[in-house]
């Protein structure tokens, strides 16, 4: 009997030690999102289930770029898992900066990923960044100035109809402003905004051969009217609003409109800090019927730098943080509303979801939005929002800072692009693509 | 014979002065009195002076998100650590600047002072790989030579100065009575120095607490400083204004103490040698 005892002692004093040897401590790179921070919260069920211990390294969404550019191109190895967007992903996927994400579980259903986050988040076939969760645009509005107004808004308006309605709800009176869009330079600020409007209509970057576009008509016709309808209808200084200044105006009940992430719908109807909460109605991104929408397609993504030596233990935990299982884990603890949206197809088919308001909205507008066949004339790039070129978020400030001063009447739209045309085809020129 | 100020020069002139003030402190004043309002009442506008249901809410989570302490810790290191260790660099430099001064000492103070004008992002890529190569990455010794790197143009400028106002004869005096270098600098001129250095070391401890880019370009989880946690709560996506600011107030508010305590020796330094 003692030797028994002793036996399983020993056996157990070694599993134990073989799982203290195993268990890493991972250092992981995010931003400040309310779902990456509720994923925090949640760590303990991680180390739980693994026994790998976490350590978050949370930055601003800029400093995070850099910070883990830098890492990456200088093999530091601060970190083994990094939050990265839609834009980099491809990128640095080929550049073999990233682990590629094979090999992943069968209960972790990799084909369960949406197909348009799968494919923006691969290269060459291969995933390189699992989605923690995926956004795509869409116009939130509000119902009881929209019936007000008399007019009632199609599931997919035009941007005629927009102009339109916010004609219609502007009460300067009262201090609503019939719509509210971006217009803060940054190519992921008031860039991507204008970008996927000059998509709908008609407008590319670039020609088949790289040459910038931005002396054909399309794109003046996209600025004068944004610029038209902003003046009239728009906040004043739209010129410098970002996503989190229009959140602000919206949830104060001072938009009629407002076009933007479908991640967006959660604040908006979260009665805690909006006060129209009960009042908002979503629809698709408006077009021309060019046959382009103006929506994006973006995801929050978790990948491995190549330079970690805990690749394995990294894995483990994507697979953790991006599952089904941690799905139904925070619709447990804080309701359908809150899981991290956009990133699995049987999200959207789970009866549950489907009541929460803004569900099936956002993957319409997921679906909607195609990152290889962004345009209506064919172009040499993927992305819709963005150039999925390395160059792209340098010229792409640029540009949008050129724009951003003819929204505050600093310049004409031909000035502003004149100096586009010009900057992008000398960026472009120098990099070895024209 | 001392100019004669009128009743209503010394009104305009303590308006003035008021003026200035208020305008300097109200961001501070802003990010406290943020820090104790909701999310929605951060954002109200018309914005919100005074009435309003005051919450501590934003410092609970906070404190329950980040580990204040370490990152404490760490700024008082790093922040402590470059500035002695600058003095102990600067203090020769600026001895030897100002009482054996060479042809070329004009031309390398300028020098010195023109490393400051290199914008820092410019020599990201070339410190990364020194720090990858030495290991240095998230170090806090790492953090300690870059700061005193950067600030050392302005300790050995601000130590100059207030060398220069100390007349060579009585360290001569010194040498004559037998001092050596070490003892003339170290019982001679740093006792007369010290109202000067002790201002130097409050301006670059300050300077090095609040550097924020080598700070977060240098850091992970181990030795990121305050910088690093008040950068942890501005958000892409959803209001933060109210956390950003609690978390600003707790990481500003030592270094606000320690100024409010030591502003005499501050201004005494600062002005030293100003009137003569």
């Amino acid at each position: 009997m003692s030797l028994k005892r002793a036996l399983l002692a020993v056996s157990a004093m070694v599993s134990v030690a073989s799982t203290a040897a195993y268990a890493e401590t991972l250092t992981i790179a995010t931003v400040n999102n309310g779902d990456m921070i509720r994923m925090q919260g949640y760590t303990d069920d991680f180390t739980e289930k693994t026994g790998h211990t976490v350590e978050w390294v949370t930055l601003e969404e800029n400093v995070l770029r850099q910070r883990v550019t830098t890492d990456i191109t200088t093999k530091g190895g601060q970190f083994d898992i990094m939050t990265i967007g839609m834009y980099e992903t491809p990128i640095w996927g080929a550049n073999g900066w990233l682990v590629p994400l094979d090999g992943l579980s069968a209960e972790y259903d990799v084909d369960d990923i949406l197909p348009a986050m799968r494919g923006g988040l691969s290269h060459e076939g291969t995933l390189y960044a699992a989605p923690f969760y995926g956004e795509s645009s869409m116009v939130m509005y509000r119902t009881d100035l929209m019936e007000a107004a008399g007019l009632e808004m199609p599931a997919a308006p035009t941007w005629e109809f927009i102009r339109e309605a916010a004609a219609a709800m502007t009460d300067r009176g009262n201090d609503i402003n019939g719509v509210c869009l971006r217009g803060k330079a940054g190519w992921g600020e008031g860039g991507a905004f204008i970008t996927v409007t000059g998509n709908s209509f008609g407008a590319r970057w670039f020609d088949e051969d790289w040459n910038a576009q931005f002396d054909q008509p399309e794109w003046k016709a996209a600025l004068e009217f944004f610029i038209g309808m902003m003046n009239e209808y728009g906040p004043p200084g739209y010129a410098t609003n970002g996503f989190n200044e229009n959140l602000s105006l919206f949830q104060q009940g001072k938009c009629g409109m407002w076009i933007d992430a479908t991640v967006a719908a959660s604040f908006v109807t979260n009665p805690n800090d909006s006060t129209v909460a009960d009042k908002v109605g979503f629809a698709l991104a408006p077009d021309t019927g060019l046959g382009k929408r103006s929506n994006w397609l973006w995801a929050w993504a978790l990948a491995i730098p190549a330079g970690t030596q805990k690749a394995d233990a990294a894995k483990e935990f994507i697979e953790w943080a991006t599952s089904k299982d941690y799905i139904e884990l925070v619709a447990a603890n804080e309701g359908w509303a809150n899981v991290p949206p956009g990133a699995r197809t049987s999200l959207y088919a789970n009866p549950e979801y489907q009541k929460v308001p803004f569900a099936q909205m956002t993957l319409d507008s997921i679906n909607a939005a195609d990152p290889t066949d962004p345009t209506v004339k064919p172009v040499p790039y993927v992305g819709i929002q963005f150039v999925a070129i390395p160059e792209f978020a340098g010229i792409a400030t640029e540009v949008s800072q050129e724009f951003s001063a003819a929204y505050a009447g600093q310049q004409s739209v031909d000035e502003a692009l004149a100096k586009a045309q010009a900057l992008t085809n000398d960026a472009m020129e120098a990099a070895g693509y024209r | 014979m001392a100019r004669a100020i009128t009743p209503r020069r010394k009104i305009l002139t303590s308006g003035l002065a008021w003026a200035i003030g208020i305008l300097l402190f109200f961001p501070i004043y802003w990010t406290i009195l943020t820090s104790f309002k909701t999310e929605a009442q951060a954002i109200n506008d018309p914005p919100l002076f005074f009435f309003f249901d005051w919450t501590l809410e934003n410092y609970a989570v906070v404190q329950d998100r980040s580990d204040y302490m370490r990152f404490l810790w760490n700024s008082v290191i790093i922040a402590g650590g470059s500035t002695l260790l600058g003095i102990l660099v600067a203090v020769p430099a600026a001895w030897s600047m100002a009482f054996v001064p060479s042809k070329r000492t004009k031309d390398i103070l300028l020098w010195m002072l023109s490393t400051k004008m290199l914008p820092a992002v410019g020599v990201l890529y070339p410190i990364s790989l020194i720090f990858v190569e030495f290991n240095l990455l998230d170090t806090r010794i790492g953090l300690v030579v870059v700061l005193m790197l950067i600030n050392l143009p302005i300790i050995v400028w601000m130590l100059y100065t207030y060398f220069k106002e100390i007349p060579g004869e009585i360290l001569e005096a010194a040498r004559m009575d037998g001092a050596g270098l070490r003892e003339e600098i170290l019982y001679v001129l740093t006792p007369m120095a010290i109202p000067g250095i002790a201002s130097t070391i409050l301006l670059n401890f300050i300077l090095a607490w609040n550097e924020a880019f080598w700070t977060l370009n240098l850091t992970a989880a181990g030795a990121a400083p305050l910088t690093a946690f008040i950068a942890s709560y501005s958000s892409p996506e959803g209001l933060f204004f109210a956390k950003l600011s609690a978390a600003s107030t707790m990481a500003i508010a030592p270094i606000l103490i320690l100024g409010w305590f030591s502003q005499k020796q501050l201004v005494r330094g600062l002005t030293f040698g100003a009137v003569k």
